[in-house]
Parts: C-alpha cells; sequence; structure tokens
C-alpha cells in the first residue's frame, strides 16, 4: 500500500490541446479518493495518466517512493478496472484473473491461491471455468474487479466501473466496492461523472472541470460548502438554485446586507427552501409553480419567481399545498444561503 | 489514418514487423512493375543483344496494330459478355433463393462450391462438354440443326469461353446479390405490398434499386475477374484463337512476351493494363468510399 | 415475408432446380467420363450414366500418370498443390498479420507510406507483370522451387486491410488491460490478438488456400521441371495433344484437382463467405 502523489500534472495533446491542466493532490495510504467532473473535464484522462496509459506532459506522479512517470503501466504496481471490464473474450474467467500474474513470472501455486482467494472474496467461484461472454454485466463486473485484486497492487484505479450496469445492480456494486475497499485498505483512485456515486462511495472528493481542480474535500464539506458555482451546481440532485442578490434585495430582504459586497448570486439548495415559515430569521419569495412531480418520498416542486423568469426547485416531503398554477410562497434562512461572484464563479464567503 | 488510442513503444519492432511483406512487395511487385515501365521506353534488336531507347514508339506501334486493336476488342466482348451472363444468372437465383426459409442453405451449399475450382479447370471442363465430337452440347445442338465448332467458328470459341469464365463465377455473384437481398428491410418490401405494387413491381421499384451498389460493386470485380483472372480459361482452352479470336489482353501479353519474344512490345501491353487495373481500382474504391458515408 | 403463393413456390423451386443442374452439369460430365474405359469415346459421345471403369482410371492417374504427356503422376502433382497452396496461405497470413499488427498497434515514421506501398500490391497482378517478375525470379534462381512457387505470390494488400480492420475494432481497453497485466508487444500478439482474430484467420484461410490451389499462370511459367508440376497447370499438358486425348483419364485427374478446394469450401462454407464477403469490403 502507498501513498499516490500527483504534483503539477499536465497533459497536452497534439495541437496543443490541454486535456489536464495542472493537477495536484496527495491521495493518502488507504484512502479512497473519488475523481468526479462531467464529461470532458479530464478526469478519465488523469486516471489514465495515473496509470501509465496516457504519458504524462509535465509534472511529476510519485507512487509510494518511486517517481513513476516513465514507467510502463505494469511497472507501477497499480491495477485497474475498466468502464467496459476489458475482459480477453478468449480466455476462461480464470485465466483472466491469472494472466497478469502469469506475466509476472508468478508459481502456479500462489496463482491459484491468489485467484481462488479473489474469487471467494468476489463470491464468483463457480464462474471460474465460464468465458466472459457466458456471464451477466454484474458477474463481469466482478471478474474485472477480482483481476485488479489477485494483483495486490499498491493502487487500485477504477474507470467509471459501475457505468454499464443497470441502476438496481449499480448501488449494489457501490455498497461491494465500498466494503472490500475497506476491508483491504488500498489505496484508490476513481473517476465517476455520476454525483452520487462520488458522494457516497469517497472518503475525498476531487470535483475537476475543464482539466482543473475546482474542489477537493470530503463529500460533506463539499456538500455543505461548494467553493464555486460549479461545484454547487455538479453536486446535488435535484441541482443547487442560484438567485441573483438583486432580485431578492428588490422583494426588500434586509437579511442579505452582510452577504460580501461582491456576491451577486447566492445558492440555495432545493430543500432549504421551505414552504413552512421556520422560527429564524428568514427571506420570503414569492413564486408561482409550474409543475409538481411527486417522486414517492419526496416531491418537487418546480416554481418560477415572481416577476422573473427565475426558474427553482423545491424540494419537500408531501403533498403539495397549492394547485398548479396558483402562487406559492417559500422561506430561506440566512444560513442556507452560499453566496458566489457571477463572474469570477467563486464563493465569496 | 488512425491508429489505437495507445500505441506500443519500439523504434525498431515496427519495421521488423513489416519488413516481410515490404520485403516481397518491393522485390517481386514494385520492381517488375518498374521494370515493365523501362522495357517498354526501349527496343531490343533482333538478338536481345543491344536495346535502344524509342520513347513511347512501343504504345504507338501498339496502338496502330489491328492484332492489338483487335484483342481490345475480343477483351471487351469477353468481358461484358461473362459479366452479363454470371451477373445475370446469379441475381436470378440470388432473388429466388431468398423467397425461400427452410431450403435456402441447402441450394446456397449446392450452388457456391464452383467458386473452388480454378479458372483453367472450368474452361478444360467446357472445352470437354462442348467437344465437336465427343461433347454432349454439340451433339444436342446437331439434333437442333446447329453445327457447332469452336475449333473453326470465332463466335463458338468466344461463346465457349464466356460459359467457362461465367459459370465459374456465378457463386461469388450469387453470395453478393443475397447478401444484398438480405440487407434490404423486410418492412420496406412489406409497405410496398401495403401500397399495392404486385411482386413483379416491387422487385424493380424497390429491391433493385436498392440493389444497385452492389450491382455496382459486382460490375466492377466482375471486369476486373474476366480482365485479369481468366488466363486459365484462355490458355487451357482455345489459347486465343481461332483465328485470334478469343485472344484477351492478358493472354497476348503472355504470348507476345514468353512465347514471341517481343519484349518492348510486351512490356508496353503490361503498362496498359497496369493502368486499367489502376483505374478500375479507384473506381472501385471511390465507391466504397461512397458507401462508407451513407 | 410477404404473400406466397403456392404457384409462385412452385416456380421458385423449378428454377433452382435448373440452376443447380446448370451449375452442376459441367461436373456431373466430368465424373461421369472419369469412369468410362478408353473405347467409349471412339463411339462418339459420351455416355450420360456412369461406366464400371473408375477405379481403374484413378489408379493408373494416381500412381502413374499419362504417359505421353510429360506430367508427373497425378498423386504427385496433387502433393505439390498442397504444398504450394498451403506456403501460400500460411506465407500470406503470417506477413499479413505482421503488418497489420505494426500499422494498427505502433506509431513511427513512414507508417503511411509503407501502408501505401502494400495497397499498391493489388494493383499490380502477377497478370500483367509477367515477363520482368518471371526475370526476377529466374535471377534469384528460384525457378523450380517451392520457393519460386509460393513466395513471390504472399504479399497480401487485401488480408492486411482485413486484419486492420479487425484490429481497429478490437477494443482500446483490450491493449490497456494487457499492459497493464504487464504483457508486451510479443505477449499481447500472442495471447490476445491472435485467439480473438481466430475467426478472421480460418475465414481467410479457405480464401487463400482456394487462390493458392488455383493458381496456373505462376506454376506454368516458373516450372519447366515435372518435379514441380501442380495439378491445375498439368492437366493442360494432358489435353495438349488434340484429337488424341484420353477424355477419361484427364477428367479422373479434372476431379482429383477440384476436389480438395471444393471439400473445404463445403466443410467450412460459413467461414468461407464470412471470408469471401469481409474481404471485399
Amino acid at each position: 500500500m502507498a501513498r499516490l502523489k500527483l504534483e503539477g500534472l499536465k497533459k497536452t495533446y497534439a495541437g496543443d490541446v490541454q486535456a489536464v491542466k495542472g493537477i495536484d493532490l496527495d491521495v493518502a495510504d488507504g484512502e479512497f479518493v473519488v475523481l468526479v467532473g462531467p464529461s470532458g473535464c479530464g478526469k478519465s484522462t488523469l486516471l489514465r495518466m495515473v496509470a501509465g496509459l496516457e504519458s504524462i506532459t509535465e509534472g511529476e506522479l510519485t507512487i509510494g517512493e518511486r517517481k513513476v512517470n516513465d514507467l510502463e503501466p505494469a511497472q507501477r504496481d497499480i491495477a485497474m478496472v475498466f468502464q467496459n471490464y476489458a475482459l480477453y473474450p478468449h480466455m476462461t474467467v480464470y485465466d483472466n484473473l491469472a494472466y497478469g500474474l502469469k506475466n509476472r513470472g508468478f508459481k502456479r501455486d500462489e496463482i491459484e491461491r491468489r485467484v481462488r482467494e479473489a474469487a471467494r472474496m468476489l463470491e464468483i467461484e463457480e464462474f471460474l471455468p465460464r468465458k466472459p461472454r457466458q456471464l451477466s454485466g454484474g458477474q463481469r463486473q466482478r471478474v474485472a474487479m477480482g483481476r485488479a485484486l489477485v494483483r495486490e497492487p499498491e493502487v487500485f484505479l477504477f474507470d467509471e466501473p459501475l457505468s454499464n450496469l443497470d441502476a438496481k445492480l449499480r448501488v449494489q456494486m457501490r455498497v461491494e466496492i465500498k466494503q472490500l475497499q475497506r476491508r483491504l485498505k488500498t489505496t484508490s483512485l476513481y473517476v465517476t461523472h455520476d454525483q452520487l456515486e462520488a458522494m457516497t462511495l469517497g472518503d475525498r472528493l476531487v470535483v475537476l472541470n475543464g482539466g482543473r481542480i475546482e474542489q477537493v474535500g470530503t463529500p460533506m464539506e463539499i456538500y455543505a460548502r461548494p467553493a464555486s458555482i460549479f461545484v454547487a451546481t455538479f453536486i446535488g440532485s435535484p441541482a443547487m438554485n442560484l438567485i441573483p442578490v438583486a432580485y431578492l434585495k428588490e422583494r426588500g430582504n434586509g437579511l442579505l446586507d452582510d452577504l460580501p459586497p461582491d456576491t451577486d448570486l447566492v445558492g440555495i439548495r432545493p430543500d432549504d427552501l421551505r414552504i413552512q415559515p421556520p422560527d429564524a430569521p428568514h427571506l420570503v419569495v414569492e413564486s408561482t409553480l409550474e409543475l409538481f412531480e411527486a417522486a414517492g418520498a419526496e416531491s418537487h416542486l418546480y416554481v418560477r419567481l415572481a416577476g422573473s423568469d427565475q426558474p427553482s426547485v423545491i424540494r419537500t416531503a408531501g403533498q403539495s399545498p397549492v394547485a398548479e398554477g396558483e402562487t406559492l410562497r417559500f422561506h430561506v434562512v440566512r444560513e442556507a444561503l452560499h453566496p458566489f461572484n457571477s463572474a469570477s464563479g467563486k464563493r465569496t464567503v | 489514418m488512425q491508429t489505437k488510442r495507445m500505441t506500443f513503444p519500439g523504434r525498431w519492432l515496427p519495421y521488423a514487423l513489416l519488413a516481410p511483406q515490404v520485403i516481397v512487395t518491393l522485390i517481386f511487385f514494385i520492381w517488375p512493375a518498374g521494370q515493365a515501365l523501362y522495357q517498354s521506353l526501349l527496343r531490343e534488336d533482333a538478338f536481345g543483344l543491344s536495346s535502344t531507347f524509342v520513347g513511347l514508339d512501343n504504345f504507338r506501334r501498339l496502338l496502330g496494330d489491328p492484332l492489338y486493336l483487335n484483342s481490345l476488342s475480343v477483351t471487351t466482348v469477353f468481358a461484358v459478355g461473362t459479366t452479363a451472363l454470371s451477373m445475370g444468372v446469379a441475381l436470378l437465383l440470388a432473388v429466388t433463393v431468398n423467397r425461400l426459409l427452410r431450403s435456402r442453405n441447402l441450394y446456397t451449399t449446392l450452388l457456391v462450391w464452383p467458386y473452388a475450382i480454378a479458372p483453367a479447370i472450368a474452361g478444360v471442363l467446357w472445352w470437354f462438354i462442348f467437344h465437336p465430337t465427343i461433347g454432349i452440347l454439340p451433339y444436342v445442338l446437331e439434333m437442333l440443326g446447329y453445327r457447332w465448332n469452336h475449333r473453326t467458328s470465332s463466335v463458338d470459341a468466344m461463346i465457349l469461353v464466356i460459359f467457362a469464365a461465367a459459370w465459374k463465377q456465378i457463386a461469388y455473384n450469387f453470395l453478393f446479390f443475397l447478401a444484398g437481398l438480405q440487407s434490404i428491410p423486410q418492412s420496406l418490401i412489406e409497405a410496398a405490398a401495403i401500397d399495392g405494387a404486385g411482386p413483379v413491381k416491387r422487385f424493380w421499384s424497390i429491391v433493385f434499386p436498392l440493389l444497385a451498389p452492389t450491382t455496382f460493386f459486382l460490375m466492377v470485380v466482375n471486369v476486373v475477374y474476366a480482365m485479369f483472372d481468366t488466363f486459365g480459361v484462355i490458355h487451357a482452352t482455345t489459347q486465343g484463337g481461332p483465328a485470334q479470336a478469343t485472344n484477351i489482353l492478358v493472354y497476348k501479353v503472355y504470348a507476345d512476351g514468353f512465347v514471341g519474344m517481343n519484349l518492348g512490345s510486351s512490356a508496353a501491353q503490361s503498362v496498359i493494363l497496369m493502368i486499367i487495373v489502376i483505374a478500375l481500382t479507384v473506381v472501385q474504391f471511390r465507391f466504397i468510399e461512397r458507401r462508407v458515408n451513407y | 415475408m410477404v404473400e406466397h403463393r403456392p404457384l409462385g413456390n412452385a416456380l421458385t423451386h423449378l428454377i433452382l432446380i435448373l440452376g443447380v443442374a446448370l451449375v452442376l452439369f459441367p461436373v456431373y460430365v466430368a465424373i461421369v467420363a472419369s469412369t468410362q474405359g478408353p473405347g467409349e469415346f471412339l463411339r462418339g459421345t459420351l455416355p450420360l450414366l456412369p461406366g464400371g471403369h473408375a477405379l481403374d482410371n484413378y489408379r493408373l492417374m494416381w500412381e502413374s500418370g499419362l504417359s505421353r504427356s510429360s506430367a508427373p503422376p497425378a498423386g504427385q502433382m496433387l502433393w505439390n498443390s498442397l504444398i504450394m497452396a498451403l506456403a501460400i496461405t500460411i506465407g500470406k497470413l503470417t506477413i499479413s498479420l505482421l503488418s497489420a499488427f505494426a500499422i494498427v498497434y505502433f506509431r513511427f515514421p513512414f507508417r503511411l507510406f509503407f501502408f501505401w506501398l502494400i495497397f499498391i500490391t493489388l494493383m499490380l497482378p502477377v497478370e500483367v507483370r509477367i515477363i520482368p517478375t518471371f526475370r526476377v525470379v529466374a535471377d534469384l534462381g528460384m525457378l523450380n522451387s517451392f520457393a519460386g512457387l509460393s513466395i513471390p505470390l504472399i504479399a497480401s494488400a487485401t488480408a492486411t486491410f482485413l486484419f486492420r480492420q479487425f484490429f481497429m475494432t478490437v477494443p482500446e481497453e483490450m491493449l490497456e488491460a494487457a499492459r497493464v497485466d504487464g504483457a508486451g508487444p510479443f505477449k499481447f500478439f500472442k495471447d490476445i490478438l491472435l485467439p480473438l482474430s481466430i475467426t478472421n484467420i480460418a475465414a481467410l484461410f479457405v480464401i487463400m488456400f482456394i487462390y493458392g490451389w488455383n493458381q496456373y499462370l505462376w506454376p506454368l511459367l516458373i516450372t519447366t521441371d515435372p518435379d514441380y508440376y501442380t495439378i491445375v497447370m498439368g492437366i493442360q499438358s494432358m489435353t495438349a495433344d488434340e484429337g488424341n486425348t484420353p477424355w477419361h483419364l484427364v477428367m479422373a485427374a479434372v476431379v482429383m484437382a477440384a476436389l480438395p478446394p471444393v471439400l473445404v469450401i463445403l466443410c467450412m462454407q460459413r467461414l468461407f463467405v464470412k471470408g469471401l464477403t469481409e474481404t471485399e469490403k
């Protein structure tokens, strides 16, 4: 097990396209870090640079004590789980798991022991003699995990490993990956575009946008104090509402006077828009209910603010108090406001 | 042209991997082709002792030579005849086989194997069938009042070689037509049926136009086949006769150069043939590109 | 399926049976002829039913061949054909796999140049450059040898393109996973790429075996020693003696010459169709 250190990593493709624009990141021994961001943000490229599948244009990559920039993937002591699993279709599950060990010159009985052990852990023992095409999506996923496991590497790399599974299986595998990582305590770097997956899996999250880090932190830190408008709207579902400060001030809400002067936008999470007036001092906003969406345990109210085109979402438990098309009044306490500057995109406090 | 997103490092390895193919290509393809090009500009004296540069004179002579012009027109008749006959028969068979479900594979098996027969063997088979004294077809034709003799009649000889060449090629065309037919969505045919088109109308207004890419592709391939792969048919049967009636271009190159030892002229003929192949290949690839873009 | 009328179905089968008959007829005639005794042909037209001399004719051709022509026994010519066909097939497959591997899995200077160089061979069939090619082979001392029969024919643009095409469809992750698993170029080629290509290799094998077996002009040019005659070109020398051809024996040789490639097609029909339709695209 090892610490993973990225210092000023950059990737420039032919034609001066910068995919990764300087990433510094320190992953502690045994930590589970998730790289999350929209497609094209450079998260996969970054992971592949760590794996050695993409060359590093600039910067330094250290695994354990070794600088590994110029090492072959096989020499970096990493293992990777691919998005489409990349199982060798002509080999049995056993051979798929054993291939990397064979190439490294392990003894037959050691290979056997490790493969059995990984198969037992992942409950795929009965599939060992089968070919990948005879397995279901979830089973293939486990085999792909097993291939990484048998290697007992310093670092696990996951490239969107759950994105090809159906919703139910995805939740199940998510839990299993988390438990497995807790048990093995192997340093892990995990790429996903799914913010829920990122929140639930990671010890820490790295939110990437346009080849740069927007914010690093624990899931709750990032949820509670998003550092930028991008992070605010990317993490959390439904996405955070953004309302211009000017609009709120027009409506005579004196509560906003203590915001930093460069704040022109406030973010409010859908669950912080309350229909019942709270005891604490709060803002009151009038809106028109456009659509009511019942999603079981919770409901979403899509509204449009009065005297403005601004749409917003309210998350609440239970039924809608008014009919669609009618006026809805909602309330926000001061603590629920996330102040931003729209020009810089950054949080102001 | 693409490679994989990720490639292997290695400075010499790729060249080593390419070496066998490239060496064979250079020695046995590029060098001889260059030689042909070079030779076509020279003329050797009668004893082959010295040669002089004559520019395009070999080509000028060739295009003024009635025998060569005859060979050109013979090749045209032969290529068009072979292409039309084998494609026509193959299309008919493919359309009929495509109507069937259960027996489709059986018929396909029975129809595809002549692909395996060498052109020369096909030639010998039809030569035998058409043999004026012991062949079966001349016997039947004689009862119908026609005296068949491909040794003296140039028409008979041409028919013989066309039959032999086309017969072997039916299997190939059949398979491509069948694949083309099977790629036409059944819903189109059903839509046409609902629009009130009968089977014949459906074929000519829906199926045939949709087969056009396959048909065009096969036309090019068949012309190439008839022009270059049928040397065996001619050599094993008529040997270009009677009276040059089946002396197609590839046979003439061989006969003039190898038997007649007229190197300059033979080289010039080679060059002309190369130009024809290149033209046909370009046409074929243009067309494939267009098809890919659909 | 849109409606099928019984009359239409009858017509369908009628057309197909006629078609099959047309296709089979020449070979039927050949088989019948190969079972006749020497006297049958003197009476004029060939009988349409098999005679009783099959065994004699085939054994005679297999063991001693036609004494009057220069051709050796058919058994030996078949053997020569087999060696030539296999050498051409295996040679083509090997060098095409290697070149396609280099072109797809490596980046190196002049890659495009080499690609086009291989491509050009498509445009230079042996028929159009007979004499200079013959000279090269003669200068290299490869006349009357199996090397001369096969090596000049093993360059293959079609096979290289097919493998290139196929390699491009192999998922990128296959290479990446293999590299993470510690496989270098040779291991990847042997352990992953070759096993994945096996259907394509088999399909091309069928097509190329037939191509190799059916070579005619090339062996005609470079073999003067009957020890190297192949069956397809050897038959031609048997019919050279016009008017006096022992057709029953020639037809026995024809059947023997056609049988191996036909069997290959019939046994591997699916691979054959795949190989044929994919190489031409």
